[in-house]
């Protein structure tokens, strides 16, 4: 389906895919007591976090992202993907997105996703920030003629 | 216990995964373009949130209902409400990094099945920020 007006958008593909993503933090929360943030998983998954979910538990998420990514791109024969070109983006970017994270206590899904929808004030303006931030810094590499 | 609740998770981080990739989140331009106010914007990161709001309201509702969950003995959730500058330093460094790779955890975790090269890079300078924090902050 088209939006009109913007012809990139993918508005049922992303709800499709949103309600899923819902689903699954519906999983961990009414089946394993748990928030799905990903950042606080990765962390725990990797060792660096010491708390929080058990290991396996962070581990089997972990794992089951790419998964979950390979099957669906098998069975649509291809999920399509633009990645910088450049390293620099991605190394500065992921130790930003890394060390934010932390700091911040969490991410799209832990903020966003599972903070937002319980009205957790600090969930909402955590994403704000991070929103605002990122809408601020895509407007910056803009105007400086990186994008 | 520990086997049924490792299956669930799998099976959640499974359902994530397939999300992310069904939902356009996997491609870290589409990603950007949201957050490209000045350029094409692209509305679809809209949609997915609000998607993945649907189910996750309802289940708090049911949540406050239970006792325990499931599969594990009790919930175990944030139960802060502060407010602080921490949260909000993080948040602000966090959505700088998202905006210049156009990447958080969740995709290019997934996105290691399917551009496995710059998602390990990502994935690699994002651990490094994370131990970072784990040595630098506290």
């Amino acid at each position: 389906m088209m939006l009109p007006g913007f012809p990139d958008a993918m508005p049922l593909q992303g709800l499709a895919g949103g309600l899923m993503i819902g689903l699954s933090a519906a999983i961990m929360l009414l089946a394993l007591g748990r928030i799905a943030g990903v950042s606080g998983l990765a962390a725990r998954a990797t060792g660096i976090s010491a708390g929080g979910a058990p290991r396996s538990v962070a581990i089997a998420f972990i794992i089951g992202l790419p998964l979950g990514a390979l099957l669906v791109s098998t069975m649509l024969g291809g999920v399509a993907t633009t990645f910088p070109t450049s390293p620099w983006p991605l190394l500065i970017g992921g130790l930003l997105v890394g060390f934010g994270t932390r700091l911040g206590s969490g991410c799209n899904s832990g903020h966003g996703v599972c903070g937002m929808s319980r009205l957790s004030p600090r969930s909402i303006f955590a994403t704000a920030m991070f929103m605002a931030s990122g809408f601020a810094t895509v407007a910056l590499l803009r105007v400086g003629g990186w994008l | 216990m520990a086997v049924k609740q490792t299956a669930i998770a799998l099976a959640a981080g499974l359902i994530f995964g397939a999300g992310l990739a069904v939902s356009g989140m996997a491609d870290p331009q589409r990603v950007q373009a949201f957050l490209d106010l000045f350029g094409a914007w692209d509305p679809t990161l809209a949609f997915v949130m609000g998607g993945a709001m649907i189910p996750m309201a309802i289940a708090w509702v049911v949540q406050r209902r239970m006792a325990a969950p499931v599969a594990a003995s009790r919930f175990d959730l944030p139960g802060t409400n502060r407010i602080d500058p921490r949260l909000a330093i993080g948040a602000l460094v966090f959505g700088a990094g998202w905006g210049i790779g156009g990447l958080c955890p969740g995709p290019a975790i997934a996105d290691l099945a399917i551009a496995p090269a710059p998602a390990a890079m990502f994935i690699a300078a994002m651990l490094a920020g994370m131990a970072v924090h784990r040595f630098a902050i506290r």
